[in-house]
């Protein structure tokens, strides 16, 4: 089973009329995900994606015709200030903010305003929710993972398909993995997400993939080290990067000497977490762990 | 991206915060002129992106007419930290009766504004941070509301500035959030703030780093920016949109997304080896990206091994193999090429690259080993 998204969620994409919303609304589609509607103000009445998906002129309508609860938006970083609050408004539960590149200001204003609403925030600059046979919503490859009891968190996306497609290599399945985004101020912490998975029955064991920037990690740790019982693992990128340079991630950058990946690793590992040294490290110690011995461990 | 400090002044000046009387000069003759017209005594200032410019001799008290045009000229033209000196900021200056740190940055945890301040200003706030944190105040901003007059009072209180100087405390605290916010600053900040022995407050020194992100509406800080703090690469790839860092290393590497592209340079770390730069090509890249990308790599004269690392989910292997291939027929890579390519269209990557002289591996961790191998001279 999974957190935040199930099979019974309802997507609205948002932006499904430009190329990547069209291009991502139907690999959703293709992995089975209840995609219900799209929005692009301007061209309410179109169907798109062989005349599966119904395009509206905003999320309100969106939502009073289909029901939608879930919104993946694609929109321009211009306009995705807009989108957020527009999906707010209309009522949905959980917004997955794919956009990259809004201005850190815009994301304080949404973030203290969402702190009076329901409506949960998974981003910006996430790649999404994939939860394996349940649901696909954001642009993570749905055929990387297969079903299992390990919750995935994550500030990155690549580097968390990579951890997560060698899991599946070793057999070993994942119950969602959740990109909580790359920028520097996000709608939902690492903390937030492991709480989710310490509380979800379907999870034994969660990964965690963080990098260097900010204290999320370390806020985490404390988190960690007096309220999760269930094991996690993470690894730390960036141990390698230079201070004072933004690597690639908005909020990938050491300022002030905050943010290294060693501070993080040291609170994550004095909280008990079992710390990866490279990212394929993390699939052989849980097979370690589970005593299994593979022929592909020392690969 | 970071403004010099006679930029930062000019916003500062704009919004109602005090600064010394002064203007910029590029010659040594020009900085005599400033000093005769501003009236000794001045102080010279380097204007270059980097700290610790004091320690460097960047900064000069002069007293004569001469002096100024003598010391000029040992300052310009010469470096800090790498980094040439183009111009100087003549100032008056000015007494010094009490210094403070003031400025506003972003709590990312918080997803806040936060305003920091101190009356032991004059040093980094990092070092105060280290040495005197109890000395330093900070107060969040609700970024609906905006900085309230009570909260700089509360913080004029705090670091015990005398009770004359609130009202103008006050002013220069709004006119420091009004500038952050206008231009989407991810730091603003004064140090020192500086009370006179007469009882005026001055910004002498500061500090402001925009919000790359939100460039696209704020147009007329662009031309602000200095070009000679970055690398022509950087400046190259950034018109390609790819994030490129140049590192000291040997190893090139090539990687979509930046969170795979710092794990693979941890990687080659790890393996006893040295990346030579970040470069992450983003989600989807095009054949023509990728060939930019390699191309920068390969300007790098350190280079041993280029290390190339695709996950392909929007990225097309097929596409990332198009676009080396083309980079290969404008450049000769005289150096080995370790290569991995996983996920969307993988194979059909991996058959253009066939008939190249390159090195393939199929996980991170292999592929890594065998680009440190090759790095140092060292047959697959």
């Amino acid at each position: 089973m999974s957190i935040l998204v199930n099979q019974d969620s309802c997507i609205l994409v948002q932006g499904i009329t430009g190329k990547e919303g069209l291009f991502h609304a139907q690999q959703m589609l293709t992995f089975g995900t209840n995609v219900v509607a799209g929005v692009t103000p301007g061209k309410g009445g179109e169907w798109v994606l062989d005349g599966k998906v119904p395009v509206f002129d905003s999320v309100r309508m969106g939502v009073e015709v289909t029901g939608a609860d879930t919104s993946v938006i694609f929109v321009p970083a211009k306009h995705a200030l807009d989108a957020i609050l527009e999906a707010e408004e209309a009522g949905i539960s959980v917004i997955i903010c794919i956009t990259e590149g809004i201005p850190v200001q815009d994301m304080m204003r949404v973030r203290s305003y969402l702190d009076n609403s329901q409506t949960r925030l998974i981003g910006p600059n996430s790649p999404g929710i994939l939860s394996p046979k349940q649901a696909k919503a954001g642009i993570i490859p749905g055929n990387i993972a297969i079903q299992g009891n390990i919750g995935v968190v994550s500030r990155s996306g690549t580097l968390t398909y990579e951890i997560v497609y060698a899991l599946k290599h070793l057999g070993l399945g994942i119950s969602t993995c959740v990109g909580i985004g790359g920028d520097p101020v996000i709608g939902t912490s690492f903390t937030t997400i492991l709480e989710m998975f310490e509380a979800d029955p379907f999870t034994e064991k969660v990964i965690m993939i963080g990098e260097i920037g900010g204290t999320e990690e370390e806020f985490a740790a404390e988190f960690i080290a007096s309220q999760m019982t269930k094991p996690v693992y993470a690894y730390i990128a960036g141990e390698t990067a230079p201070g004072d340079k933004r690597m690639g991630h908005a909020g990938a950058i050491i300022e002030y000497g905050i943010g290294s990946a060693s501070t993080k690793t040291e609170s994550l590992h004095d909280a008990g977490v079992i710390i990866a040294h490279h990212p394929e490290e993390i699939p052989q110690m849980i097979m370690k762990s589970l005593g299994l011995v593979n022929a592909d461990i020392d690969r | 991206m970071k403004l010099h400090e006679y930029q930062s002044k000019q916003i500062f000046s704009r919004n109602g915060i005090p600064i010394p009387q002064g203007r910029l000069a590029s010659t040594p003759i020009e900085a005599k002129q400033v000093a005769e017209e501003l009236g000794l005594p001045v102080v010279l200032k380097a204007q270059v992106l980097v700290g610790g410019r004091g320690k460097a001799g960047g900064i000069r008290l002069v007293k004569t007419p001469d002096e100024a045009e003598e010391e000029a000229s040992k300052i310009l033209g010469n470096k800090i930290k790498g980094l040439p000196i183009r111009n100087l900021l003549v100032e008056k200056a000015i007494n010094i009766r009490q210094e403070i740190y003031f400025g506003i940055t972003n709590d990312r945890l918080a997803g806040k504004p936060v305003m920091i301040a101190s009356g032991e200003g004059g040093v980094d706030i990092e070092e105060i941070a280290c040495t005197m944190p109890d000395k330093i105040i900070k107060v969040h901003i609700n970024p609906l509301l905006g900085l309230r007059d009570f909260q700089v009072r509360g913080i004029a209180a705090e670091i015990n500035l005398q009770r004359e100087n609130w009202r103008k405390f006050l002013q220069i605290g709004k006119g420091l959030w009004q500038a952050f916010c206008d231009i989407d600053a991810m730091l603003a900040e004064i140090n020192p703030l500086v009370i006179t022995n007469e009882g005026h407050l001055f910004a002498i020194d500061g500090k402001i780093t925009i919000d790359d992100n939100a460039l696209f509406r704020q147009r007329d800080l662009i031309d602000m920016r200095d070009l000679s703090a970055e690398s022509p690469e950087e400046i190259k790839a950034r018109k390609f949109d790819l994030s490129y860092i140049r590192l000291t290393g040997n190893i090139g590497c090539m990687v979509n997304g930046a969170g795979l592209a710092m794990a693979t340079m941890d990687n080659i770390k790890i393996c006893g080896g040295e990346p030579a730069n970040f470069l992450d090509i983003g989600g989807g890249a095009s054949s023509e990206k990728v060939s930019a990308a390699l191309k920068i790599i390969m300007s790098d004269p350190n280079i041993k091994t280029v290390l190339i690392n695709i996950f392909g989910g929007i990225t097309r292997c097929d596409e990332v193999a198009r676009g080396i291939l083309t980079a290969l027929e404008d450049h000769n890579l005289n150096v080995p090429m370790v290569i991995r390519l996983v996920g969307t269209n993988a194979e059909e990557g991996k058959k253009l690259l066939s008939d190249q002289n390159q090195i393939t591996a199929d996980t991170l961790f292999e592929a890594t080993q065998l680009a440190v191998q090759t790095a140092k001279g060292i047959k697959a």
